[in-house]
């Protein structure tokens, strides 16, 4: 059986929409090399595209000028990984984690994105400041399915 | 695209059937796109079929619940079919199925519908 070590990787790229998939593919091929599931894997590129959304369209209104840096890490069978922006930041965070709850109705968002996170991950945390910028931190244990077979 | 929108009418029911990936980025192309044949249309109801969508995050619920409300305002139904283990956890998350109804298949959807039309 092969343990993983640590390993990191770091991406930062404009704030366009056309950058979701984008960061949902690098993100699930870096954790590949768990070997996880289909369904841990749909789980965490679903995660990964909350979290740049939001930075996307409440960080940064969707203004492309913005910059949005996405670190993973790899420590064991622990994932780990960290959305951050530096936009105008979450004014009210416990109202932001209620299922749900949009701050922007009129651009039909559902209000799920942060319920999803916290559903899909083993651990959630968020911080911000108005006019500071957001960061999400999130990690997840992947038991590698070699480790069942061995 | 990422993202491809086929629309098909059967009699007073519009089906549409999404292929790919649905997020923030591609939700414009199937608000757009449903909106104008449910506003040109003659259809009252409107059935999801999902079997080739592998991809949906929660900019998906919310150009489909923004749909919902269209359909439901002007007096139908909209229904899921065919949606993949994934797709079908969001929808159960976000409790969307208490109002949207799940079907197996294109068939046994409109089969549904056709009752209540």
């Amino acid at each position: 059986m092969t343990m993983t070590g640590h390993n990191f990787m770091k991406l930062s790229f404009a704030a366009r929409s056309e950058n979701e998939g984008f960061a949902r593919v690098a993100v699930a091929a870096f954790v590949s090399q768990l070997d996880p599931t289909m369904e841990q894997l749909d789980e965490i590129k679903t995660v990964v595209s909350e979290a740049v959304t939001n930075a996307i369209i409440h960080g940064y209104d969707s203004h492309p000028e913005g910059v949005v840096t996405l670190e993973a890490s790899i420590d064991g069978d622990l994932f780990a990984l960290s959305v951050k922006d530096e936009g105008r930041g979450i004014e009210d965070l416990e109202l932001a984690r209620q299922p749900l709850y949009t701050s922007r109705p009129e651009l039909e968002r559902s209000g799920m994105g942060f319920t999803i996170m916290e559903n899909f991950m083993d651990e959630f945390e968020a911080q911000s400041e108005p006019a500071g910028g957001t960061r999400l931190t999130m990690k997840k244990r992947i038991e590698s399915k070699k480790a069942l077979y061995n | 695209m990422s993202l491809q929108v086929e629309l098909e009418q059967h009699r007073n029911v519009l089906i549409v059937r999404l292929r790919g990936e649905l997020d923030h980025h591609t939700a414009d192309v199937v608000r757009f796109k449903m909106e104008d044949a449910i506003l040109r249309g003659r259809c009252d109801h409107v059935v999801l079929s999902l079997k080739e969508l592998n991809f949906m995050d929660s900019s998906g619920l919310g150009v489909i619940l923004g749909r919902y409300k269209l359909v439901k305002s002007r007096g139908g139904k909209m229904v899921v079919c065919d949606a993949q283990a994934s797709v079908k956890r969001l929808f159960e998350l976000s409790g969307l199925f208490k109002i949207l109804s799940l079907y197996e298949s294109e068939r046994s959807a409109l089969a549904g519908l056709e009752v209540v039309s």
